[in-house]
């Protein structure tokens, strides 16, 4: 970790990354913005690895044949890949990297409620990964990233126990996470920092961290009864002992699609950030992007059971599961408007953290459309469990979450590191990105409606051209996710200096210098303005 | 946020735990037919109760603490609603 300290030039002022040194100073930091370091550290190298899984899965699905890897290699890739990038990746990046970073900054406090119980959950968040890898290691898992009984709780013989404990304690890392934001925004905002005047990525973090800590705890409790039952045989989920195999699928999806919202509300959050300072203009309607934030908090809770229409669950549970999903598409098209109505007449430029913002609105509207016909009773029948679905989560998780994380990446990086990026670098590499991301997904939606299946490792050679443009598009997204890996790094020596609000913007986390000292604000500043005040641009930069 | 209560409730409060659970083992043993479930959870949710309002201190916290905690409910009566709104109708015809 300590090879990410800026080396300290004499006349650079304290800072904190230079405001202590070695390995010690970092793993034992209370201080938020060096555990979210620590996690963006950890995060990214989760996210390579199960990018890895994704590229040989790619690689399998060059041809029809099974001539890369036999099934059983096939089950245990594509399980891999999505419990790296769901439990490893998605959820805990923006929250724990972003979120980490920015919360105390942008009201104005030194750090977080409890920054120990917020290195705790960093170290939790690492043991629960350490269980995982160990699993991978040892020979992997094969059950799908869902777990499905009773495959996985009496069939399965992989490593399904180590996963599932590794979550189990991931979870808690969560939960902390959520709680200390919920502490943190309710009781350490400046003077004059009412709730109205919270950027919205608080109320989009707010949000997020309700779903963390009601949540978690149900996916936890599945998984420890899966586990449970595999050692002690309890008949939870067994129908031979008198258990449902789908209540299962009812305790893991209660959680597991509000999940998909922890991924994307954060991102979200970011986008709000991203379009007004870029467009020059306040929000369009901030409470009701604000609200809308609670309402997908809520309604995402009662929607679970889309998951099941063809799994055997109940034709009028169906329908009830069905309309509350059409519910939870009204508060997300909100957002959709009013980032769209606040683009409109507004002097928009085109910077990197600004391409990644638009290229989300586009692909979260694709892939939020999709959702609708997934959650149509009928039509999910047609496309239940093929690449339709593949491609639709997709559009959402990696054309939504992963675009919006590097559009914030690049946007707050200046006030992270205290360094720019060369931006030419940064739009080529949004544009290969968002070019790649279609050209490896777009084809899915096509090849899942004309019926292919997802997780087989063979399939009707008919199918063949369509793959062959998804594994090449993935190839080029491949790229493009190096790329900034690669001139971020440059720039953290190379780059030059950020003066301490390099894009105009407003918000309390451009007033601390870039990067801020280890307690942010030298004096507690007084709030007396709105979030996005960009048209009277008389904010004072300390 | 006057913070908890003396050692006597608590100790008060364990011993009616043990006694419920005591009583929810001793009607394990008699066949109330249909009744079965239902006492087993009105002891459980009796139980469940005591825990939340003296052992989480959720008696004596402040209004916003109550809020998450009622909410923490509410999504519990959430997960079992739609559950049983798939459980109770799997038969229907
Ligand atoms: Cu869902």
């Amino acid at each position: 970790m300590s090879s990410k300290t800026v080396e300290p030039v004499s006349e650079t002022p304290v800072n904190y990354l230079n405001a202590s040194f070695g390995l010690r100073s970092w793993l034992l930091t209370i201080d938020h913005k060096r555990i979210a370091l620590l996690y963006l550290v950890t995060i990214t190298l989760f996210f390579f690895v199960g990018g890895v899984f994704a590229l040989l899965i790619r690689l399998e699905l060059l041809t029809p044949r099974g001539d890369l890897f036999t099934a059983e290699t096939y089950n245990k890739l594509f399980t891999m890949h999505g419990l790296i990038m769901i439990f490893f990746f998605l959820i805990p990046a923006v929250p724990a990297v972003l979120g980490n970073f920015l919360v105390p900054l942008m009201i104005g406090a030194r750090d977080l409620a409890f920054p120990r119980i917020n290195l705790l959950s960093y170290y939790i968040y690492a043991v629960g990964g350490t269980f995982t890898m160990y699993s991978v290691v040892a020979g992997g898992v094969d059950t799908g990233w869902t777990f499905y009984t009773p495959y996985s709780s009496t069939y399965s013989n992989t490593h399904v126990t180590a996963m599932v404990i590794g979550i189990f304690i991931t979870g808690f890392s969560s939960i902390l996470t959520g709680l200390n934001f919920i502490v943190t925004i309710h009781k350490m905002r400046a003077p004059g920092l009412t709730w109205f005047r919270l950027p919205l990525f608080l109320w989009s973090i707010y949000a997020t961290s309700i779903i963390m800590i009601l949540g978690t705890p149900s996916v936890a409790m599945a998984l420890a009864l899966v586990a449970m039952e595999r050692l002690l045989h309890i008949g939870i989920f067994d129908p031979r002992l008198g258990g449902d195999p789908l209540l299962f699928q009812h305790l893991f999806w209660f959680y597991s699609h509000p999940a998909v919202y922890i991924m994307i509300l954060p991102g979200m959050g970011i986008v709000s950030e991203i379009v007004p300072c870029f467009s020059r203009k306040r929000i369009f309607g901030y409470s009701f992007v604000a609200f809308s934030s609670l309402a997908i908090a809520v309604l995402g809770f009662l929607v679970w059971g889309h998951h099941m229409f063809v799994a055997g669950q109940s034709i009028y549970a169906g329908i009830i599961f069905s309309a509350l999903s059409f519910l939870v598409a009204i508060p997300s098209a909100v957002k959709v408007f009013n980032w769209t109505a606040t683009l409109y007449k507004g002097s928009v430029s085109f910077a990197t953290p600004m391409l990644y913002a638009l290229g989300f609105i586009g692909l979260f509207t694709i892939g939020g459309l999709t959702g609708l016909v997934l959650a149509t009773l009928g039509l999910d029948i047609h496309v239940h469990d093929t690449y339709f679905v593949i491609a639709h989560f997709h559009y959402i998780m990696v054309g939504g979450m992963v675009m919006a994380y590097l559009g914030g990446i690049h946007f707050w990086w200046p006030k992270i590191t205290g360094r720019l990026y060369p931006d030419s670098w940064g739009r080529l590499a949004a544009a290969i990105i968002f070019i790649g991301f279609n050209l490896t997904f777009f084809p899915q939606f096509i090849v899942g409606y004309l019926g292919m299946p997802r997780r087989y490792h063979v399939y009707p050679p008919e199918f063949q051209v369509l793959n062959v443009f998804s594994t090449a598009g993935a190839s080029i997204l491949g790229v493009g996710y190096l790329l900034p890996l690669l001139y971020l790094f440059w720039s953290l020596k190379y780059g030059a200096k950020s003066p301490a609000n390099p894009w105009d913007a407003t918000g309390l986390e451009w007033m601390a210098p870039s990067p801020p000292p280890t307690q942010n604000f030298p004096v507690t500043p007084l709030v007396a303005w709105e979030a996005y005040e960009y048209e009277k641009r008389e904010v004072p930069v300390a | 946020m006057t913070h908890a209560a003396s050692p006597r409730t608590y100790v008060i409060v364990l011993l009616a735990l043990l006694a419920l659970t005591v009583v929810t083992t001793v009607v394990a043993h008699i066949d109330l037919g249909p009744g079965n479930s239902a006492v087993a959870m009105l002891i459980a949710v009796v139980k469940m109760l005591l825990v939340m309002l003296f052992f989480m201190h959720i008696r004596y916290e402040a209004r916003l603490t109550r809020l998450f905690a009622g909410a923490g409910l509410l999504w519990l009566l959430f997960m079992i609603g739609l559950v049983m709104a798939d459980v109770l109708s799997r038969n229907w015809r």
